[in-house]
């Protein structure tokens, strides 16, 4: 940490942080508060021609980016070094795959943001919430993609940075002189990004939580039993409590 | 065996004058807030006809309900759990609103701040998707009594079914109406397409909720129910669909739709069924089996074990009571008269129909013969072949013999009541030709024709011990999360997260509906306790002070 100026630990140390906790803090609210608006919020009810490309396109290539990151940010060189796979390797994967993947994600959203700007009932569904998360989006998916391109040419290897940044923050072994070396289009969209996860909890964007992976397991048809153990509407006050037997 | 209660209703089609009181009552009741605005929970189709939404019945375009695999298990029409999934961003055969309808309203404001014209002004209809001027052309009924025949109603998928030449002839001359609400289906096939787990089968009444604190707007639901009858609130982001009026149920008053109906078509009341056989019976591989499976997988209340069964699972008494003067489970399995509505979609439907007798009737009359010899109508019967084909295709899968079966028992009714309604000496011949005693074929005419209220309806309520605590489920309840819709701008959004967000639900009071219940069964007509100083000012002709017009003077009160 040593040789980081004020500004380097605001913006690299402080600035996550605060927005990791406005994250987690954001959502445990947001579930409290407000579990009925904790939904999609679709319209495909309105228009449906325009979104059956674009947010598949949209959907699939952000999963695929989000892998990307895991792989990128959470993995460090040395593991994948030693199961044999060389620099050369690596980056010839992560640029294409990343290429193909934020390509895709481009285009999804192009159409997306299209369709929303252009259909009218879709419009008028837009919160300015939702303006204001695409706008960020936006941007930071354009900066990532700008920076997987630019590793083509570039010679700037973000897993000697940026990751080993990401990675300490979790860690607690901070190393923000790392960010403040990297290339500025690395900066902004690091930055940016950690503001979109602040944003996060606000947002339609609490769907990604509710992805439904449990379908896959759980029985077709729920039932659900009456619940057991209060007596009229509002819950037991204090004092109020039967006398069960407790085991 | 599981024995398990489902609240189940029957709907006697013949009396259905298709006037839509049950549709409006409904929509007023609980889907006239925005963002379902094109919802009818309940809504009256004539047949034949596109239906609500267009040739929803279609399911080779909409993929609703279950279908059989090769090796003869169970799966949704939709696809795999995989594939439920890997589509969700962008549901394949999710009806669109212009499937419903785009629902409207008028600037009525032009009427009444329009100045003095030469001509009188004109209510223009907007959209109450976009906010524009729109041109109405379609709404959940907008063939209703065969409007726009023959063009519109060629697109009926069960006619295309029956018949692809007579068609022009035969809608001129034969129609009837089909009023429709959620199934509460024994199977349902929407509960088992919802990736969240949102949807759920009440175990103690069998009624099917959406848990709207649960669903996460995926409209997976929407695409597996083959009645459609599961709708996406476009401003919550929710899916709804009709509740039974549970709350209503609950302390034993019929729901909105069959209260309401003016022809008093509609029985309510509980069947007992073994839940371990309803998967089983619902894979019966032969389709027109269909309909003998799922009515064996009823249980007969009076029958000792499953008493002792249904005591075993935890039903109060009093409930399994009910289940033997159910209305339902007689003219299901002792008259079998009622037959569900399509079994082959295979979610096993709890709202059945006793399908009608008049199509036949108006035939035979048409021609001038006593329709209601009941030889006349049994040849009518079987003469009549593309109605009867047209009520098979809709309640048995395609088998005439059981559609045949019931409307010679109906025909039969008709005859031999008139016998003792004209004092003649009954005929038991005719009872007998179709198989039932003559006690039965009387105790099925009051069913059927005099439909008592309380014969009609056999609701137990849940026991107050449940009562409350079922009560606690209702943020099932969508309508607990309106606001007043008053301020309500239509093309607005309101709440920081988009319609309806970050307010708690306020339970419905059970206290409200039992109140309801009271003034609707007391002997006494209700008032509020202070009536006697109140005056009724429409009646008042200005003259002199009726009694009442102001509080009696107290004591100590000065005189001006
Ligand atoms: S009819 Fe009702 S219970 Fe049956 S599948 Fe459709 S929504 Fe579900
Ligand atoms: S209220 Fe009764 S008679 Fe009228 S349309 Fe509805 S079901 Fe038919």
């Amino acid at each position: 940490m040593s040789g980081a100026s004020t500004l380097d630990i605001l913006l690299w140390v402080v600035w996550p942080y605060v927005c990791l906790a406005v994250f987690v803090f954001g959502h445990w609210w947001r579930y409290h508060y407000d579990k009925f608006g904790w939904t999609t919020r679709s319209s495909q009810l309105y228009e449906s021609r325009l979104l059956r490309w674009g947010s598949p396109l949209f959907h699939f290539g952000i999963l695929f980016v989000f892998l990307g990151h895991v792989m990128g940010l959470g993995v460090p060189k040395s593991w994948t070094s030693a199961v044999g796979i060389s620099d050369h390797l690596y980056h010839l994967m992560a640029i294409t795959i990343g290429a193909v993947a934020g390509f895709c994600t481009i285009v999804g959203m192009i159409i997306l943001i299209y369709r929303r700007r252009t259909v009218g009932p879709v419009f008028s569904a837009t919160t300015r919430m939702d303006k204001a998360m695409y706008l960020v989006l936006a941007v930071v998916i354009l900066l990532g993609l700008a920076n997987t391109v630019g590793q083509v040419i570039g010679e700037y290897d973000y897993r000697e940075g940026v990751s080993i940044w990401f990675r300490g923050i979790f860690r607690f072994s901070l190393h923000p002189d790392l960010m403040a070396a990297a290339p500025l289009t690395f900066q902004l969209h690091g930055f940016i990004a950690i503001f979109l996860f602040a944003m996060w909890p606000f947002t339609r964007l609490v769907h990604v939580f509710s992805a439904p992976i449990g379908y896959l397991w759980r029985p077709y048809i729920v039932y659900r039993a009456k619940p057991e153990g209060r007596l009229g509407s509002a819950p037991t006050r204090r004092g109020w409590d039967r006398s069960d037997l407790k085991r | 065996m599981k024995v398990m209660a489902q609240m189940a209703m029957v709907m006697n089609l013949d009396k259905c004058i298709g006037c839509h009181t049950c549709s409006v009552t409904c929509k007023q009741a609980w889907t006239n807030r925005s963002g379902v605005e094109y919802v009818w929970w309940n809504n009256v189709e004539t047949r034949p006809g596109q239906g609500y939404p267009r040739t929803y019945e279609d399911q080779e375009r909409w993929q609703g309900g279950w279908r059989l695999t090769r090796t003869g298990r169970l799966r949704l029409r939709a696809g795999s759990r995989l594939k439920n999934l890997v589509t969700i961003f962008s549901s394949p055969t999710m009806p669109a609103i212009q499937d419903y309808y785009e629902p409207w309203t008028y600037d009525y404001d032009t009427l009444i701040s329009s100045p003095l014209t030469k001509h009188t002004p004109v209510a223009q209809p907007y959209s109450l998707i976009s906010g524009q001027p729109m041109k109405i052309s379609w709404s959940a009924n907008w063939d209703d009594d065969l409007g726009g025949a023959p063009n519109v109603t060629q697109n009926d998928p069960i006619l295309k079914k029956v018949s692809d030449e007579i068609k022009l002839e035969y809608e001129r001359t034969f129609m009837f109406h089909l009023p429709r609400i959620c199934e509460h289906c024994l199977n349902p096939s929407c509960a088992a397409s919802c990736p969240s787990g949102a949807i759920y089968k009440r175990s103690e009444d069998g009624i099917v909720l959406v848990d709207q604190d649960k669903c996460r707007g995926w409209r997976k639901c929407v695409t597996g129910c083959p009645y459609k009858k599961v709708y996406f609130n476009h401003k919550t982001g929710k899916a709804e669909k009709c509740t039974f009026c549970f709350p209503r149920i609950e302390v034993g008053i019929p729901t909105v739709c069959s209260e309401t109906c003016v022809g008093r078509l509609r029985y309510i009341g509980l069947v007992l069924y073994d839940a371990d056989r309803v998967l089983d019976a619902a894979s019966t591989e032969d389709e027109h089996e269909l309909l003998a499976a799922q009515r064996s997988v009823f249980l007969d209340p009076d029958d000792p074990e499953v008493q002792r069964e249904a005591e075993a699972a935890g039903i109060p008494h009093d409930w399994v009571r009910a289940a033997q003067r159910s209305p339902v489970w007689k003219l299901i399995n002792r008259y079998e008269v009622a037959l569900p509505l399509h079994p082959e979609y295979r979610t096993m439907p709890m709202v059945w129909y006793v399908p009608p007798l008049s199509p036949v009737v108006d035939q035979v009359q048409e021609t001038g013969v006593d329709a209601e010899d009941v030889d006349t109508l049994f040849a009518a019967i079987e003469s009549l072949r593309i109605p009867v084909e047209y009520l098979a295709e809709l309640f048995t899968a395609g088998d005439t013999v059981p559609v045949t079966g019931v409307l010679h028992k109906l025909a039969a009714m008709r005859s031999y009541m008139r016998d003792l309604n004209l004092g003649r000496d009954p005929r038991p011949e005719i009872p007998a030709g179709v198989g039932m005693s003559e006690e039965d074929m009387y105790e099925m005419y009051r069913l059927l024709a005099l439909a008592p209220y309380d014969e009609r309806y056999v609701i137990p309520p849940a026991h107050s011990e449940q009562a409350h605590q079922l009560e606690e489920l209702v943020t099932e309840c969508a309508v607990a999360n309106v606001d007043d819709g008053l301020e309500q701008d239509y093309a607005g959004v309101s709440g920081p997260f988009g319609e309806g967000s970050g307010e708690q639900s306020q339970p419905i009071a059970v206290e409200t509906l039992q109140a309801l219940r009271t003034r609707q069964t007391s002997d006494e007509s209700w008032g509020p306790p202070d009536k006697h100083r109140r005056v009724n000012l429409l009646n008042w002709d200005g003259q002199g002070m009726p009694r009442g017009l102001f509080p009696r003077k107290r004591k100590g009160d000065v005189d001006e």
